[in-house]
């Protein structure tokens, strides 16, 4: 349950900063997050990560489904990452491993 | 708390939020630029996007509507022109943003700021070419007039008015790769955009090129390779026009034959060799005694390097006292090209040499005194700063004499100029003018009179300027603001130790050949020589034959004309040159001397019906054996040649030997036999077997395909470029479409009461390569397509063809 509540909140508040903060923020909310819940570094790390995970990729999917995936094909060969499927994956993972590893040093915050 | 761990971890976060928001680690920042909500994703528009919105600028005095047709060319409505020109900046801003800022920035010679070093050349020379010189003169003049003073206010606070807008995610794709922020916008980037243009259309001379060839070659061998005038040319100005005594006469300097014409010291042999200047602009316009309907037909396809977002952008301007539509340079207020409710006019480049050289004798390496008139002058000095991306800023000293800038000197060889000598150039951009005022008024004009006072401002680039009327008027005028040479003069570099070689006067308004309601019905260029040799003044050489020879002879035999005949005329893939060469190959090749294979090719060619068309293989076997027997007739006299220097052009060798069989250059110097035309052009053909047989293996022996026409990106990215187009035409068809090169804005309107016009552009409205309308034009254009232009009236706002409209008020 504190791992769906974390993951909700994480991705809520993610989106919320990023209409007006700079798109590293998400590491602020993913470290106040779980600094606030407690679970072990485990799954604080995979909550952070989850969270954002599903929130850019769903963002970069429906943006670029809208699109008829014409940027993401452009962007996808300028980047070299081949095709627009992977271009959100990736888009999904930068943003997860960022969140994951500021939820795994909010987890450190608490005394154990 | 776990110390050890929050700080591990801790470290490794901030790690990967740098890694991934700078390119310290990374090529590209990817968090930054992969981010959903800022990065690139939201430049990605939506297929149903809404271009409807309402916006509020203190700066307006009035209320604009702007109705976005399904082409997104806007139709801008305003009460005044102040609020025209600052939604015109506005709309060319939020749509072409990028391209704006790095034109003027290059032009500026401010390119390294963006791309780093590998600009610093192109900076180093448009800094010593004087162009924000340039440019900063011509403002003054802008600025001096009061209506081309408030649209270029005007506009300049609309597109500042769109760059104060920007937010991180809303900027601009390619600012978001590259990695910077866009600038204010001022008039003195207008002003850069204009001269970007003089730079591109008159910037173009041979000097340094013709002065080697002169020096290397014999004067017999000279005037054979470089013609200065050919005997198919059918100029603008028709042959056998008269022309008055000229008002100006010029003095020859008395030292011209030993000092100038036969003086043989400069030679540069370690440079690059020049490529051929690119053109193939056409215009016409025929009066109604020739159409259908009996009013006038304009027609104008210019011809520039092919470039995405395009430099063209559709838009119907209207006030109350304004109504006109056309294509427009974002960077720059009004119409360019295009038609009101009067008329239409349209423009192909003059070409003319108006840039020249002269050999500067300093003091010493100091550069503060120069020899000039028998005395030593007082250099002034510009200094340049040049911001390099990623690197020390770099810093050039600049000198100017009375000519002009010290462009080349042995800091600067630019490629083609001796490593140890000093050149000012003199360039006649760098006089005043105010040539948006040309469009401001022609956009307004109704008659051939406010025709000819709009276009008497168009000083430089000199274009050739077709005008056509619902009165029924046609006219054609070689405009621009021409200096009056003596025979030669400029077409070498010139001793700049006293006046006697500097241009001595501006050829007056009067004495500028041009055409108005000829008997023949139409006028015409194609950027051939203006008029013929009874012109008093010197034209110089080198201008393009046969697209010319082409139009003239199509719009001689055309009657009952209807837009459609124009469109199949301007897309017309024939190939006059092939006509005139063909026959010469054919007749004169050994069959007997070839193998089987070799006479399979040869039945292409024999096939051939000189059409450049897409799925020609005739037209490949034809350019590939022409440019190879180019190569042997001149290869051996040019073995020993300096680099820097010119080749023949195409026609000279073609006039060469349809003049003369026994063309002198046929004869291979180094044997000691005597060749014929017959052995080079048998050894030519069995030379281009080996490539043509590969062309054939890999597939690639339709003329499309060999040709390749491609649009780029301006930062010439692939992915956001369009390669592989379906097209033909070629350097000599009036379809001069080349590899990167070709027809930027095709255009027809027929002057009929309620105008008919049509158009398209090889591009697409939105400067975004994440829109669908980046370059939704390609495909049409490359199939010869027109989109009908709609010239909107008050009273359509509910048109179908209305999708989106945008209010602005105060």
């Amino acid at each position: 349950m504190k791992f769906i509540v974390s993951v909700l909140i994480i991705a809520l508040l993610s989106l919320a900063v990023g209409l007006f903060f700079p798109w590293w923020t998400i590491a602020i909310v993913a470290f106040i997050v779980t600094s606030l819940i407690p679970q072990n570094s485990l799954r604080s790390f995979l909550s952070g990560f989850t969270a954002v995970f599903l929130l850019w990729g769903a963002l970069a999917w429906l943006i670029s489904s809208n699109n008829d995936h014409l940027m993401a094909s452009k962007v996808a060969l300028i980047l070299k990452m081949g095709n627009p499927t992977i271009l959100i994956l990736a888009t999904a993972l930068i943003g997860a491993l960022v969140a994951g590893f500021a939820a795994l040093a909010g987890s450190f915050v608490r005394k154990k | 708390m776990r110390i050890l761990p929050l700080i591990i971890s801790s470290i490794v976060t901030t790690g990967l939020v740098v890694a991934l928001n700078t390119k310290l680690l990374l090529p590209a920042p990817l968090g930054k630029l992969l981010s959903p909500q800022q990065g690139v994703w939201q430049n990605a528009e939506s297929s149903q996007a809404s271009f409807s919105e309402d916006f509020k600028f203190p700066q307006l005095t009035g209320k604009v509507q702007v109705y976005l047709d399904d082409r997104l060319v806007p139709h801008v409505f305003a009460e005044t022109d102040k609020d025209l020109y600052f939604v015109q900046g506005f709309l060319h801003a939020k749509f072409r943003l990028w391209q704006m800022e790095l034109q003027t920035h290059a032009a500026a010679g401010r390119a390294s700021e963006i791309v780093g070093k590998i600009a610093l050349k192109h900076d180093r020379e448009f800094r010593r070419l004087g162009m924000v010189y340039a440019a900063e003169s011509s403002l003054k003049e802008m600025e001096k007039d009061p209506q081309t003073k408030l649209a270029c206010d005007a506009y300049t606070e609309g597109v500042n008015s769109y760059i104060a807008s920007l937010t991180e995610s809303s900027l601009p794709l390619e600012y978001k790769l590259i990695g910077y922020k866009p600038e204010k916008w001022s008039n003195l980037k207008s002003a850069l955009f204009l001269k970007n243009m003089s730079e591109n259309l008159a910037g173009h001379d041979n000097d340094f090129e013709m002065t080697n060839a002169k020096n290397y070659f014999s004067q017999e061998d000279f005037s054979k390779l470089y013609p200065s005038y050919q005997d198919s040319l059918d100029p603008i100005i028709p042959k056998g026009t008269i022309y008055g005594k000229p008002s100006i006469e010029l003095k020859v300097p008395t030292d011209v034959d030993s000092i100038y014409l036969n003086k043989t010291d400069l030679a540069v042999t370690t440079q690059e060799e020049k490529p051929d200047r690119n053109n193939g602009s056409n215009n016409w316009a025929v009066s109604g005694a020739k159409t259908k309907s009996g009013s006038p037909i304009l027609c104008n396809d210019p011809h520039l390097g092919l470039n995405l977002p395009s430099l063209w952008y559709e838009m119907q301007l209207h006030t109350p006292q304004l109504n006109v539509y056309g294509a427009t340079f974002p960077g720059a207020p009004s119409v360019i090209i295009g038609f009101n409710d009067s008329c239409a006019w349209g423009v192909t480049n003059g070409g003319r040499d108006v840039r020249d050289y002269y050999e500067i004798k300093f003091k010493d390496k100091s550069k503060r005194e120069y020899w000039y008139e028998s005395a030593w002058r007082k250099t002034e000095f510009k200094y340049e700063t040049i911001f390099i991306k990623d690197s020390a800023n770099y810093m050039d000293t600049v000198a100017y004499t009375v000519f002009g800038p010290v462009m080349y000197d042995p800091s600067f060889s630019g490629g083609r100029a001796s490593n140890s000598r000093y050149f000012s150039v003199r360039w006649k951009a760098h006089d005043k003018s105010n040539e948006l005022k040309t469009f401001m008024q022609l956009n307004r004009a109704h008659n051939y009179e406010d025709y000819l006072s709009a276009i008497s401002n168009m000083k430089t680039p000199g274009q050739n300027f077709a005008f056509a009327n619902k009165a029924g008027d046609i006219a054609l005028r070689t405009q621009g603001e021409w200096p009056a040479k003596w025979k030669g003069q400029g077409d070498f570099i010139m001793p700049g130790t006293d006046s006697s070689y500097q241009w001595q006067a501006m050829i007056p308004f009067e004495e500028t050949p041009f055409q108005y309601n000829p008997t023949r019905n139409f006028v015409s260029s194609a950027n051939q020589d203006p008029a013929d040799s009874s012109y008093p003044y010197y034209l110089g050489r080198g201008y393009p034959l046969y697209r010319g020879i082409i139009i003239n002879r199509r719009l001689q035999d055309m009657n009952d004309i209807t837009p459609k005949d124009m469109m199949a005329l301007q897309t017309d893939n024939y190939n006059v040159f092939a006509e005139m060469a063909t026959p010469l190959l054919l007749n004169n090749i050994n069959e007997g001397a070839l193998s089987a294979n070799e006479i399979k090719i040869l039945r292409l060619l024999k096939a051939w019906d000189y059409n450049n068309a897409p799925y020609s293989k005739g037209a490949t076997v034809f350019d590939v054996v022409w440019s190879n027997f180019s190569k042997l007739v001149y290869d051996d006299e040019f073995k020993n040649a300096p680099l820097v220097i010119l080749r023949p052009l195409e026609s000279t060798l073609l006039q060469g030997i349809l003049s003369d069989s026994a063309y002198k250059f046929l004869d291979n110097i180094t044997t000691p036999a005597i060749e014929t035309l017959a052995d080079n052009v048998t050894i030519a053909f069995k030379n281009s077997i080996e490539k043509l047989e590969k062309v054939q293996k890999e597939g690639t022996l339709e003329w499309l395909k060999f040709k390749d026409t491609r649009v780029n990106h301006l930062t010439k990215l692939e992915p956001l470029s369009r390669l592989h187009l379906s097209i033909g035409g070629g350097t000599h068809s009036i379809n001069a479409t080349k590899p990167n090169h070709g027809p930027s804005w095709r255009m027809i309107v027929s002057l009929t009461s309620k105008t008919e016009a049509y158009g398209v552009y090889p591009g697409g409205q939105n400067g975004n390569p994440g829109s669908r309308f980046y370059d939704n034009f390609i495909d049409h254009w490359a199939a010869g397509s027109y989109y009908p232009l709609w010239m909107m009236a008050a009273g359509e706002e509910t048109n179908a063809r209305v999708q989106w409209k945008m209010s602005f008020t105060n």
